[in-house]
């Protein structure tokens, strides 16, 4: 029978996981817009280009991405250990959460400040902008719409990623689902935690969206 | 005299995967201050590339480039973006920030010059006003028509005070009353500010209207430069000759007005001329016959389901009498015949 235990912690388990999310996008932003915009300015199409920088941030980026979460999860345990002093439990999986979306929003960075129209920048260095300028007043700006819907794919990839370190005890919705639903046979609880997610993910998406919506300005 | 800007034995090549592309061969030129100099020539000439050589937004190859004295080359990162602030450019595209509003677009060149946030609105308020833009200033550039986003683009390329504007082909997106109205603001702009204004452009047309100098480039070459009066009356190169036939024939707006002004009160007919009936003097016979004048308002072949046929507009006699005698006399003759009261294509 559900009881109110249950309730409190499937509470608890959507309170981890957007917590875990929450970090885990907030650090790979950190790691990960720094990353997208040194991309972006050194390619050879850039406003900087620097083939060597472009090169070398390139196959870092794709190491990475090329890792499986679980295999990662599992390799990077050392270096949570040292951070948070334990491997397990929400706070444990934000270390490798981290490291698995900043490489990627990297490439979501990068790919959006492409977007932005070549003339634009060309007319900011044709006034006399510097490079900061110019990446910070024309292309983040220009690029902020595609850049929040990087954003919110990210979130939804990541609060996906973050059920996944159910497997290795990683706390949260999937820690539940995990737990109860797959090793206890206990499909309601499963299915009630699958559900939280996928309301979670809706929540964010539409959030999203429509913030980058009502930010763009060129309709 | 040593011009505001000079260009010597300039030369860029550009490395592309299919070899080397030799944009622009050995050109010299001089820019004296306050001249509205035009460069023009056919798409792919090269003529972008020698505007974005004059602010090194494209370094040449070889060659030097001297703008009030200073030879950009020459010049480190710092200044050349010091003196950049002295050349400003307009695009064929406006290429505003979308995501700015109007007064915003204006005020960055201010703002990111080291200018005070309020001090700059003041002057992009200023700058707005001139460009007759005032009630635009909260708009955003995607609800402008595109008349209206190059006024926003001319604001913001005055607000650092520039000594010279550079308008790379800054009328061919725009219709031809937009374009009208766009040229009439730069001349102001020459006039009142003495800003020197180097236009880049395909159309004869914009040359015709207001520049004083005119350099003719073709397949990365100097072809031929001097006074626009001069070259227009006296075209020395083949390259010359065609730009100016074919600015004629693109120009309608000025043929439209004449031509209406010439049928204004007058009865007029358009005559289509068959294979045969060229073989006779029709409109002289005519003449001669009726012993009154006629006036030829236009004559042009037109190609026709592959066949050549010619076309005229005649403006005929007041007397109604002699009109209808000499439409007969043209309908005789295999003529096509028909009255016209309007512009006529």
């Amino acid at each position: 029978m559900w009881t109110s235990d249950l309730t409190l912690m499937m509470l608890e388990g959507v309170r981890d996981t957007l917590l875990m999310t929450l970090l885990s996008t907030l650090f790979g932003y950190l790691i990960g817009l720094p990353w997208g915009i040194v991309l972006a300015v050194t390619d050879k199409t850039g406003i900087r280009p620097n083939a060597v920088i472009y090169k070398a941030l390139d196959v870092i980026a794709n190491i990475m991405r090329s890792i499986p979460f679980l295999i990662l999860l599992i390799l990077v345990m050392p270096i949570t250990r040292a951070i948070v002093g334990k491997t397990t439990g929400s706070a444990a999986t934000v270390v490798p959460l981290t490291l698995a979306a900043a490489p990627f929003i990297g490439r979501m960075i990068e790919s959006s400040i492409k977007e932005v129209d070549h003339g634009v920048v060309e007319a900011a260095q044709s006034m006399g902008a510097d490079t900061f300028t110019i990446i910070w007043k024309v292309l983040l700006v220009e690029a902020r719409t595609s850049i929040l819907v990087g954003v919110t794919i990210a979130i939804g990839t990541i609060l996906g990623y973050s059920a996944m370190a159910g497997v290795v005890g990683g706390g949260g919705l999937g820690d539940i689902a995990m737990r109860y639903g797959y090793y206890r046979y206990e499909t309601v609880i499963m299915i009630v935690s699958v559900v939280l997610l996928v309301i979670l993910v809706q929540i964010f998406q539409t959030l999203g969206m429509r913030l980058s919506a009502k930010l763009d300005k060129r309709k | 005299m040593t011009g505001i800007i000079e260009v010597r034995n300039l030369s860029k090549t550009f490395e592309t995967d299919d070899g080397k592309v030799e944009a622009l061969q050995n050109i010299s030129l001089s820019i004296q201050a306050g001249d509205i100099y035009g460069i023009i020539g056919m798409s792919g000439a090269g003529k972008s590339t020698l505007v974005r050589c004059l602010n090194y937004l494209e370094r040449p190859t070889s060659g030097t480039v001297e703008v009030e004295g200073q030879e950009l080359g020459a010049l480190s990162e710092r200044q050349l973006r010091e003196i950049r602030r002295d050349i400003s450019m307009i695009f064929q595209h406006f290429n505003l920030l979308m995501q700015k509003n109007v007064i915003d677009n204006v005020c960055f060149p201010l703002v990111t010059g080291g200018m005070k946030k309020k001090e700059a609105r003041k002057r992009a308020e200023e700058l707005l006003e001139i460009v007759e833009l005032s009630e635009k200033a909260l708009a955003y550039p995607s609800q402008l028509s595109g008349g209206q986003k190059q006024r926003v683009a001319i604001a913001r390329a005055l607000a650092a005070n520039p000594k010279i504007l550079l308008c790379d082909e800054a009328t061919s997106a725009l219709d031809p009353r937009t374009t009208q109205s766009i040229l009439r603001l730069l001349q102001d702009i020459n006039k009142n500010y003495g800003i020197t204004i180097v236009i880049i452009t395909h159309e004869m047309s914009v040359v015709r209207e207001i520049c004083s100098h005119v350099a003719i480039i073709g397949e990365g070459h100097l072809v031929e430069q001097g006074r626009v009066s001069d070259i227009f009356a006296h075209p020395k190169t083949p390259e010359a000759k065609e730009l100016i036939l074919k600015g004629n024939r693109t120009d309608r707006r000025t043929l439209e007005d004449r031509q209406r002004e010439l049928m204004k009160g007058k009865c007029c007919i358009r005559i289509v001329f068959s294979v045969n009936s060229s073989f006779e003097p029709v409109i002289a016979n005519m003449v001669l016959r009726f012993g009154q004048p006629i006036n030829i308002l236009r004559a042009d072949t037109k190609n026709v389901e592959g066949i050549a046929r010619g076309e005229m507009i005649l403006s005929l006699p007041d007397d109604r009498e002699v009109q209808e005698k000499m439409k007969a006399y043209l309908a005789e003759r295999g003529l096509a015949v028909e009255e016209v009261n309007g512009y006529v294509d």
